[in-house]
Parts: C-alpha cells; structure tokens; sequence
C-alpha cells in the first residue's frame, strides 16, 4: 500500500476510533485532554481514561504483531530540542484546550469555529516554525 | 455491567486510535515534519509530504459521520449523556495555547496522540518528549490555578 492510501486508511481508523468514543461513551477522544485528565479526574472517569490510553500505547505493539514491522519513526531532533518541544506541546495543548486530535480531527467533525481556529492557528505556526528552522539551520 | 462495557469500549477505541496512528505513518516525526515543511516544496531542496492531510482528511470524514448518527441519539450507549465542550469563544489563550504548541509540534515532529502511542516502542526520545510534555502540561496547571 504506497503512503497516501496507508494514511487515509490510518485517517479512517482514528476517525473510527473518534465516533466509536462518542456513540459508546459520550467522549470526545482528545489526547492532550484525556492524559491530562488522568493526573486530575477521580473514580470511574479516571479508569476510563486509562483504559482509553492502555489502548492507544498497545496500537504500535498490536501492528507491530500484526504486521511483522514496528511502524517507522526517523526523529527530526536532538534530546534538548525535544525538551523544549514537549514542554511547549504540554503547556501550549492545555492553554488552547487540544491538539491535532481534539481540535483536529473531533472539533473539525463537530465542525466548531473555534476548533478550526486551532487548527489553522497550530498549522500555521508549526509550518513557520519549520520554515525558520530550516533558513536557520 | 455498563461500567465494564465503557471500560471495554474505552479500551477498543484507544487500540482503534493506536493503529490507525501506525498504519498512517503519523508516528514517523520525519514525515509530519515533512508536511509542515511547505518551503522545503517552493526551493525545490525536499518534495513536500502530503500524507498528513490525507489522514486528517480520512479521520474528520469518518468521524464527522459517527458525531452526524450521535446527534440522532437521545444518549451514548454506555453513558448518561454526551460530554461536549461548551465555550465556543476564540479567544486569546485559545489562540496563544496553539501557537505555542505549533512550534513545539514544529521543532519535534510530535505530538502528544503519537508521542503517548510510540511510548510502546521504547525508543528513549518519545520517552523524553512525553515527559517534557507531561511537566509542560502540570506547569499549565499551576499558572491556570494562579491566574
């Protein structure tokens, strides 16, 4: 399968994945809002969450079991360039309530206003981001 | 008896999200990267890597029909009632929030869905990244219970 069709059907199980959570249990499948929440919710939600992101961790293994290969990851940057980065994910997804997933994928299908201008807003400033650090680097 | 089917349910769409990440290639920082890198097409030094917005496409097609049928329900199946987002205003740290993680997103070719998934992996970078972006998000926080 070359990579486009690989990812539009990759696309179509993580949007299967967004309506399987809203239909069975009334969630919007989120990331950065429900890993954040299991440091915070109590009782059943918290379970639920957790079980959500046991899941998400064993998909890799499960394909990797499946297909034979681990899926493919090249890292784009050092240990202390990642520091950063993960700090301004962390920090910048719970400010603007969601990332790719949450404003991305479930907020455009719920086709929110604000959603889209999350999206436009982190699209816009990753592709500057990458822009400078290539003129830079 | 519903407890354990929302438990299951949980479970079966995180695994769900997890593989539709692997198939699609969006755990491979280069290839995100690669997306966002739109110059990189313009100067001719690298082709731009569409693949993400045929991921997105796929995911916000296929969700938009699930979130299409649960607006025709009284209720999910295994919950009271549907928990959607109520403030629809954007404003500042909506906008402020996505910026910050766009450059974040930009630098590392990660984001926190396939940062949390790759944690399967091993790899010790993804390890790194999800723990900065663990302390990212407790740092958010105490500035919120401040503010």
């Amino acid at each position: 399968m070359n990579t486009y069709a690989s990812g539009l059907a990759g696309g179509a199980l993580i949007g299967l994945s967004v309506a399987l959570l809203m239909l069975l249990n009334g969630r919007i499948a989120g990331i950065s809002g429900l890993v954040a929440g299991l440091g915070r919710d109590r009782g059943l939600r918290r379970w639920v969450d957790t079980a959500f992101v046991a899941g998400l961790i064993a998909g890799p293994a499960v394909f990797a079991l499946i297909t034979g290969a681990w899926p493919t990851m090249r890292f784009v940057a050092g240990l202390p360039i990642l520091v950063v980065a993960g700090l301004l994910v962390g920090f910048g997804t719970r400010l603007g309530s969601g990332c790719t997933s949450g404003h991305g994928v479930a907020g455009l299908a719920r086709l929110s206003p604000r959603s889209l201008a999350a999206v436009l807003t982190f699209l816009g400033s990753g592709m500057l981001t990458v822009a400078l650090l290539r003129a830079l680097v | 008896m519903t407890t354990a089917l929302r438990l299951l349910a949980a479970l079966a769409a995180g695994l769900t999200f997890g593989l539709g990440l692997s198939l699609s290639g969006m755990l491979d920082p280069a290839r995100v990267q690669g997306f966002l890198d739109v110059t990189g097409a313009f100067d001719g030094r690298e082709a731009w890597d569409p693949t993400l917005a045929f991921v997105l496409g796929g995911a916000v097609s296929v969700a938009g029909l699930g979130y299409a049928l649960a607006r025709r329900l009284p209720r999910p199946a295994f919950a009271p009632a549907f928990d959607l987002p109520t403030n629809r205003r954007i404003d500042r740290p909506l906008i402020g929030g996505a910026a910050l993680f766009g450059i974040g997103w930009g630098l590392s070719g990660l984001c926190p869905g396939p940062a949390v998934a790759a944690l399967s992996t091993g790899a010790l970078p993804v390890a790194v990244f999800v723990a900065a972006m663990l302390v990212g998000m407790m740092a958010h926080h105490r500035f919120a219970a401040r503010a």
